[in-house]
């Protein structure tokens, strides 16, 4: 077992878990922030990617022992007051159907954009579709998704 | 997954006495194989020695004209250097290509080429560059640390520390990426340098990472894409799956070769 102590959402938290425990499962089953979903299990689908330290990260590929110290945000972090722009634009443009990819999709294209602004590089909607490609979703067939980040990068 | 202890080391010495001790000891640098691979109990470490906390242990210098890379330097950070970019822009390439965005916040250029896995980018990279690799005990050429699907010349206790790469006149790398999967299908990555000319090719060989001789007598002669499509590229000894057969990966052999000279 180990103590591991990180800043989720702002709030500073510890919990004693088993050493192999993921970041994923920290904060689903310990933390019970449940909107991290786990799609694959197998760090392909990306509806677990969360930020650590202001990056897109895999939570199911990551260990949470690694993390101590890490200032972590996750779907229930990214709303102030009111939806963030990135949320806003996937409800305006109908970017899910389902929705279980969704939180993933979200943290990686806040990641995307946030990047994409401090490089002073211009997101396209052709390089939005290559940042997504550790995103899997069944439901839409994408073109929403780029909508709505295209949508969301104007407003961020 | 299966129960494991894990360990942050302090220092390169420390790493290698917690490799020494546990039973059955794993380095964790990124994790981006090497937890997916616990998850589907490929593999029960009985320790994990994290090595990403060690002073000096991430980032990118140089020294002349030699890039040197530490061992646990994430792909996003090799991808964004300045002097990667400088020195081997084909590197940066490279490093921007691998998996996607997530994966290259966490996976680092130690860790790809410890695991040489017969598909992953960084060995065909550091072969044809003809690389070092720095351990914990010594330096290995990259012509010597390559050495079979998933093998490589270190021993079980044995930590790289960083890698050198000397920067080359002319580099270019191209890769068919494998769509589900993100690795490559087939990769060349060629260049011309102090130490000649080098074609290094991943994804196709049933050893994993390989030079090919053809290939670098034709660049070597003339740097063209013309040269590099007149070789005839043979389909013994090339893996064949369900994604491609050996021919079709000699075919592609060539072509990404001659995209490879294209992009130099």
């Amino acid at each position: 077992m180990t103590n591991v102590s990180m800043t989720v959402n702002g709030k500073a938290v510890s919990r004693e878990v088993p050493d192999e425990t993921l970041l994923s499962e920290f904060l689903r089953e310990h933390l019970r922030l449940t909107g991290t979903h786990v799609g694959c299990d197998t760090s392909q689908c990306g509806a677990c990617v969360v930020h650590v330290n202001g990056k897109a990260v895999k939570s199911c590929s990551t260990l949470a022992a690694s993390l101590d110290g890490s200032q972590v945000t996750t779907i229930e972090g990214l709303a102030n007051g009111g939806l963030h722009p990135m949320q806003q634009a996937f409800t305006e443009n109908h970017g899910l159907q389902c929705g279980f990819c969704t939180p993933g999709m979200i943290m990686t294209s806040v990641d995307m954009v946030n990047r994409y602004k401090a490089d002073g590089k211009e997101l396209t909607a052709q390089a939005i579709r290559g940042e997504l490609a550790g995103n899997i979703c069944r439901c839409t067939g994408y073109h929403n998704i780029v909508k709505a980040v295209e949508d969301a990068a104007a407003k961020m | 997954m299966y129960p494991t202890k894990y360990h942050k080391a302090a220092s390169i010495d420390d790493a290698v006495a917690a490799l020494g001790a546990g039973e059955e000891a794993l380095v964790l640098a990124g994790g981006q194989t090497l937890l997916a691979t616990m998850k589907q109990h490929l593999a029960s470490p009985s320790d994990l020695v994290d090595i990403r906390a060690i002073d000096g242990m991430s980032g990118v210098s140089t020294d002349g004209d030699m890039l040197v890379i530490g061992a646990a330097t994430t792909h996003a950070e090799v991808a964004g250097s300045a002097d990667v970019q400088r020195l081997c822009p084909a590197l940066a390439g490279l490093a921007r290509g691998i998996g996607d965005p997530a994966v290259r916040h966490v996976g680092t250029i130690g860790g790809s080429i410890a695991n040489n896995d017969p598909a992953a980018d960084y060995p065909a990279g550091l072969l044809a560059l003809g690389a070092t690799v720095v351990t914990s005990k010594r330096q290995i050429g990259a012509d010597d640390f390559f050495q079979g699907l998933f093998t490589t010349a270190l021993d079980d206790d044995e930590v790289i520390t960083s890698v050198r790469i000397p920067a080359a006149s002319r580099a270019g790398y191209a890769k068919f990426r494998q769509p589900a999967s993100l690795f490559a299908l087939v990769g060349v990555f060629a260049a011309q340098g102090a130490g000649g000319t080098r074609v290094a090719v991943t994804g196709a060989g049933e050893d994993g990472v390989f030079r090919h001789v053809g290939l670098e007598a034709a660049l070597g002669a003339d740097w063209s894409a013309a040269a590099a499509g007149g070789v005839g590229v043979a389909s013994e000894g090339l893996l064949a799956d369900i994604h491609a057969s050996a021919e079709y990966r000699a075919n592609l052999i060539g072509v990404m070769a001659k995209r490879a000279v294209e992009a130099s």
